[in-house]
């Protein structure tokens, strides 16, 4: 999806706008959302198999506080970058 | 009952000599993405509802299409090594885990060298 974003632009303003107003629709904003969120989980989770590959954080207990963090962080971080997108939008 | 002595059968099965490097480039390239996916997930929100001229602009400037560059080949090459987990924890047969594997590579150097080439061709302007 990057990768054809990129190449949209590349390809001029015609393909850039084929995608953009694809990525502006109801359908394109939900899959957006799921991917964004997704990606940031897997940013989140994966600096806990981080912490967890040098040794640190393997008590129950820290696995199940670092387990529900990555849940919250994921949500706020999808949060804030959602806000600063309709931030820019409302100034176009 | 094989002919071969056990001595004979074991031998060449043993390590693929390759020893850590798949699950160590893994890490780095997990290491090198935090920041990168930062960074990239803060210039598309910024530039959200923006137009062709305004995107372009930005992939423009050096150290934005030297980061997006970094970004694509870091990334496809995490994402690489991670579906090869995937496959070789998950798919049965031989020959379709040794064809998903080697069909990843091909797919993922293919999207790498599409995004090279449109990232260049906006850089250096054309």
């Amino acid at each position: 999806m990057l990768v054809y974003w990129i190449m949209a632009i590349a390809s001029g303003p015609d393909a850039y706008n084929t995608i953009r107003s694809f990525f502006g629709s109801v359908i394109g904003k939900l899959l957006l959302l799921g991917w964004s969120y997704a990606l940031f989980y897997h940013l989140c989770n994966g600096i806990r198999h981080l912490f967890w590959d040098i040794g640190m954080g393997f008590e129950m207990r820290t696995v199940y506080i670092s387990g529900w963090a990555v849940v919250v962080a994921s949500l706020v971080l999808t949060l804030s970058a959602w806000l600063i997108g309709y931030a820019m939008a409302d100034n176009v | 009952m094989s002919l071969r002595s056990p001595l004979s059968q074991v031998q060449g099965l043993g390590s693929a000599k390759e020893g850590v490097n798949h699950w160590w480039w893994q890490r780095v390239t997990a290491l090198a993405l935090v920041p990168l996916t930062v960074w990239l997930v803060i210039c598309v929100a910024r530039l959200t509802g923006a137009d062709h001229a305004e995107v372009a602009a930005w992939m423009r400037s050096p150290l934005n299409s030297a980061l997006l560059i970094l970004f694509v080949s870091v990334g496809l090459y995490h994402t690489q090594l991670g579906m090869q987990v995937v496959w070789e924890d998950y798919v049965q047969s031989e020959w379709f885990k040794f064809a998903t594997i080697i069909g990843t590579k091909f797919i993922a150097t293919l999207l790498a060298v599409i995004a090279f080439i449109s990232i260049l061709r906006i850089a250096l302007g054309s």
